[in-house]
């Protein structure tokens, strides 16, 4: 029986309704005569408080609030992939064959295509007894994607038909009977996107994830299932950072959730990923890709629901077994839609205006992440890693800080790096990876068995360099020993020639883990023969002068298929350059 | 809305004032966001708009301020309409006050298009990506952040600083290279002062581009609430004059910290929970919806490209306007006090600043194939230039080597020669990447690792002659 109440006040995305005695919190609203849509987060005897996902101008107080009965949730089935979302799932291509170039209020689109038809094709049998989340059977999705039909967590029985073809997602694909009672079965969904959804258990993560980009791959690796955060003042490249790491992952799918951030920022993804190729697959990125584009000028209530929108998609996913990550671009506007909110409702503030479960809100979202065992027995992870911008790049604010007390990895960028377009603009000093330890097992035995000595070497002389550079402040670099100053060259070239990457190079943009590995090698080599020929009396002037360091220097421009070739020429030039300045 | 509903409803009965809110008891069916209208008692008329509606009152802000206004006598009249402006070409070289009514003694504007200011998203999807490099003429610009058509790029100043002449200088300057089109101005002064208004409409006026202009002022004397719809004025008319009449808009909003200014009074009014400085939490959207507003439609000629000019109070980077600004905006280019002092225009100090967009707009077959190595590599030598020079104020040039020493010399060069520029020079992309080469020259070749060897060998002075 649907709740039906009257406006008594509006303010700006919170409307407050009375008569609404028997609605339940979180359950979806129809508010208005626009039927605008509108979730409830407060009750108070009759009294509902409901944050409104449009916008809420020339709505008036009497106008009538329909309860829906059900709580927000996500139509989760095939056709997710390649599409583009707002923040409560409803894709941006439909309201634009409706609406047109501006996005108008209270559309009521379905979040999946109704009319597609999917050729689906059963994997269980008449008879069969089914569990919940159990996969029953499956329907290609994309080009590189099969998309795996579950079962509804909460739901049993045993099969009591069951047919393969062409479905719409509306068509039945068959019954399930329990005690006597049938229920119909289709290739879709529902889930309250507020819940996560379940699984068997958690394992620990133990596999990275693969970035292409050197500082993060070799000094501040993510583990599959992992979480990571990206704080940093504005133009530090967390938006490039969050970019780089949809593009080329290697995981299955991609979950992109543009959140209260720039518009131009997704049509640059949109017009990029149907274009750009996937290194593991050959097919387009778009092919593994859903966007949530909730920019900062659409209604802010959406906004906070986007990151859930987003998670329970990537969750489903997981639930099918892939390896699923999610980037959200950026948590910081999500938390303020939740200060924005707070404030209308006039709860007490916390710090800086934040309510005070802003710590259990991040906590409950980023503990969405892992790598699971799931309902159906096979192994699935979503990796989550969000940006955060903090106010005047103060690290110390509530949002950063409750952030880092959930995430293992901060990759914490440097607008003072950034200034110089050192990109990617992360500090190696502040940053850390919880998962680099654990990690090292896998490195060791899958990439090379000095990968992580390699990592603590080059790190050793990034942290001297550091403490060097504080004693050249004062009395400048003549004054250090060779030894010291050649640590100084080195670490120079750890960073220029390893850990800046181009973004926007053809090349650079994404380099191997294989590659990562060898390009450090060759410069700790070089390290290796430069103290030798000091301990020989050379000059490190005169070291800093050999044009094998302009080889060295170029090195990430080096194709992907060429690099082996190369390398033997630099190591042996290398040879040859140190032999001859004896 | 239903047309029965909109039936004019006029009250007398206000039983607050406060700052510039009224709170008006015994309002029926009051829509938030509704436009009202107000006589005060002496019989003078002002616009105001439902911030809050509740079932018994609503609770208005009064655009032109509350003096005046008392508890008996007041008139309020709910419009039953939100803010709505009339938009046509005939905008064109017209003078508005900052609520949309001319102060050029010209006719009102009748149009059937009367346009909600506020504006709706723009649907993300129907968005096309900004890549048409604008030139502006003026290197630290073009060269090293370049602005593309349909950013949104704002200019950090700060006081006594020359924004409005670099603001002017774009304005006059700036051109899509290869192409002949509808060029527009719209300019939104938000509290600037009659001096600062009259220099841009004198510069206006000497470059012939009056007829190109829609001015909305509201001046540093008129009311500040009033300022909070001003933007969203000019951005409405800009896109009218954009996306249905095809043109190409600039649209000057200058300066937006007296815009935050009256945000914060409203919102300490309302006894709000306030943010960073007392400004409200919700200061970054609703900055967003202005900012917003910028950029292109696929399918349509027309493209808005906003620049904001703000001043950073304290020339305090991390205030929370230029701040938030610099959250939304696709880069930003910062204003530097020390250059300035030093006798440099313009002082724009391009190690903090940035565009996003550039690299869309650069390249061959826009600017040249050497520009994105060539700003690459201004960028890193100036900025280990500075570090030497920080370096020398404590231990004396002596103690630096002939490689720092050559940095050293390349900052200073690097702002005389490439920053430094007349007022009107009007600089070609070709002319300033070339001279970039000239200042990259007198570095050894093997520091150029910014750029690709190709393309050295192609532009270095020294394999060119």
């Amino acid at each position: 029986m649907a709740i039906k109440g009257e406006i008594i006040k509006v303010a700006g995305p919170l409307v407050v309704a009375d008569g609404m005695r028997g609605s339940t919190m979180y359950e979806v609203m129809r508010v208005g005569e626009e039927r605008l849509l509108g979730e409830n987060i407060g009750l108070e005897g009759d009294k509902a408080y409901i944050q409104v996902y449009e916008d809420t101008t020339g709505i008036k107080p009497g106008e009538g609030v329909l309860g829906t009965g059900m709580p927000l949730s996500a139509s989760l089935g095939p056709g997710l992939l390649k599409n583009i979302y707002d923040g409560v799932q409803r894709p941006l291509m439909e309201i634009a064959e409706r609406s047109g170039d501006y996005i108008e209020r209270g559309l009521d689109v379905s979040g999946l295509d109704v009319n597609k038809k999917w050729d689906f094709a059963p994997s269980i049998a008449k008879g069969e007894e089914v569990k919940a989340g159990q996969i029953i059977g499956t329907l290609p999705e994309s080009k590189v994607i099969e998309h795996r039909v579950l079962l509804p967590p909460r739901i049993n029985g045993t099969i009591k038909e069951i047919n393969e073809g062409k479905f719409k997602i509306d068509d039945p694909i068959g019954t399930l009977e329990k005690s006597g009672e049938e229920t119909p079965l289709y290739i879709y969904h529902k889930w309250p996107v507020r819940i996560p959804r379940p699984y068997i258990e958690k394992m620990e993560p133990d596999e990275p994830m693969i970035t292409g980009q050197r500082i993060l791959d070799v000094f501040f690796p993510i583990a599959k299932g992992g979480t990571a955060a990206i704080p940093g003042g504005f133009g530090t490249g967390k938006t490039v950072t969050q970019h780089q790491l949809s593009r080329w992952s290697d995981t299955d799918i991609i979950v992109y959730v543009g959140c209260g951030e720039r518009g131009n920022e997704m049509t640059e993804v949109l017009k990029d990923f149907p274009k750009l190729i996937d290194p593991k697959s050959g097919e387009v990125l778009m092919e593994r890709t859903v966007l949530i584009a909730n920019t900062s000028n659409m209604p802010v209530a959406a906004r906070e629901a986007s990151v859930y929108t987003g998670i329970t998609m990537a969750e489903y996913y997981r639930d099918m077994g892939y390896k699923v990550s999610l980037m959200a671009d950026s948590t910081s506007r999500w938390a303020e839609a939740l200060r924005e909110i707070s404030g209308r409702m006039e709860e007490m503030p916390g710090e800086e205006g934040f309510p005070a479960y802003l710590a259990s809100r991040l906590a409950d979202f980023y503990e969405r992440a892992g790598k699971v065992t799931t309902l159906n027995g096979k192994v699935g992870s979503v990796s989550v890693t969000g940006a955060v911008s903090p106010p005047g790049g103060d690290f110390s604010e509530p949002v950063t800080q409750n952030t880092l007390r959930i995430t293992k990895v901060f990759w914490a960028l440097d607008s003072s790096l950034a200034d110089r377009r050192h990109f990617p603009a992360i500090n190696w000093l502040r940053s850390y990876s919880l998962y680099a330890e654990e990690l090292s097992k896998w490195f060791d035995e899958n990439v090379a068995e000095d990968f992580t000595s390699n990592r603590k070497d080059a790190m050793r002389l990034l942290q001297q360099e550091s403490e060097l550079q504080e004693i050249v402040q004062l009395v400048g670099p003549d004054a250090l020993p060779e030894r010291e100053r050649l640590v100084l060259e080195v670490a120079r070239m750890i960073r220029e020639d390893f850990l800046m990457q181009n973004a926007y190079h053809d090349v650079d943009t994404y380099c191997s883990i294989e590659k990562q590995y060898e390009m450090l090698k060759v410069i700790l080599k070089f390290h290796e023969y430069a103290s030798d020929a000091l301990g020989r009396g050379i000059s490190v002037e005169k070291i800093a002068d050999l044009s094998i360091r302009d080889e060295v220097a170029r090195m990430k421009y080096i194709p992907q298929e060429g690099v082996e070739m190369k390398l033997k020429e630099i190591y042996g030039e290398m040879d040859k350059e140190f032999k001859e300045l004896a | 809305m239903d047309s029965q509903e909109i039936k004019i409803r006029e009250y007398t009965s206000v039983g607050e004032v406060s700052g510039p809110l009224i709170v008006v008891q015994g309002v029926e069916g009051a829509a938030y966001g509704e436009v009202v209208e107000i006589e005060t008692p002496s019989g003078d008329k002002r616009k105001g708009q439902v911030l809050e509606a509740r079932s018994d009152a609503a609770v208005v802000q009064v655009f032109e301020g509350t003096s005046g206004l008392d508890t008996s006598g007041t008139k309020v009249r709910f419009t039953g309409e939100t803010m709505k402006i009339p938009v046509s070409v005939e905008m064109l070289g017209r003078f508005f006050d900052g609520l949309g009514r001319p102060i050029d003694k010209g006719p009102e504007i009748i149009s059937e298009s009367r346009y909600d200011v506020n504006g709706a998203p723009m649907n993300p999807y129907r968005r096309e990506y900004p890549n048409e490099f604008i030139q502006t003429g003026i290197s630290t610009i073009d060269c090293m952040n370049t602005l593309v058509r349909g950013q949104k790029l704002p200019i950090f100043s700060g006081s006594g600083l020359p924004h409005n002449e670099l603001a002017a200088q774009i304005a006059r300057q700036a051109k899509v290279l290869g192409k002949e089109e509808q060029f527009a101005v719209v300019f939104a002064a938000m509290g600037i002062t009659y001096e600062e208004s009259n220099f841009f409409m004198k510069d206006f006026e000497k470059t012939g581009a009056m007829e190109r202009i829609v001015a909305f002022m509201n001046l540093a004397d008129d009311p500040a609430i009033e300022r909070l719809i001003t933007p969203k004025m000019a951005l409405t008319t800009a896109e009218y004059l954009a996306f249905e009449e095809d043109m190409q808009v600039l649209v000057i909003l200058t300066d937006m910290t007296n815009y935050c200014e009256a945000l914060r009074e409203i919102s300490a009014s309302r006894e709000e929970v306030p943010g960073r400085r007392g400004y409200p939490g919700y200061m970054y959207t609703d900055l967003a919806m202005s900012y917003e507003r910028a950029g292109r439609i696929s399918g349509k000629k027309g493209s808005i490209t906003q620049m904001q000019i703000l001043s950073m109070p304290d020339d305090d980077i991390t205030h929370p306007i230029p701040d938030l600004t610099g959250y939304i905006t696709e880069g930003q280019f910062v204003l530097s006090r020390e250059l300035h002092r030093k006798g440099i225009y313009p002082p724009v100090d391009v190690l903090p600043s940035l565009s996003r967009l550039m690299n869309q707009g650069i390249g061959a077959g826009k600017t040249r194939e050497d520009h994105s190595g060539v700003s690459n590599q201004l960028y890193s030598a100036y900025a280990e230039g500075r570090d030497m020079r920080d370096l020398v104020a404590v231990v004396g040039e002596e103690a630096l080597t002939d490689r720092d020493k050559k940095y050293l010399e390349f900052a200073d060069r690097f702002e005389r020669e490439f920053v430094t520029q007349d007022r009107d020079e009007n600089r070609s992309i070709e002319e300033t990447l070339d001279l970039g080469w000239d200042l990259l020259s007198m570095l050894p070749e093997r520091e150029l690792k910014r750029i690709d060897d190709d393309i050295i060998e192609k532009y270095h002075p020294k394999h060119r002659s």
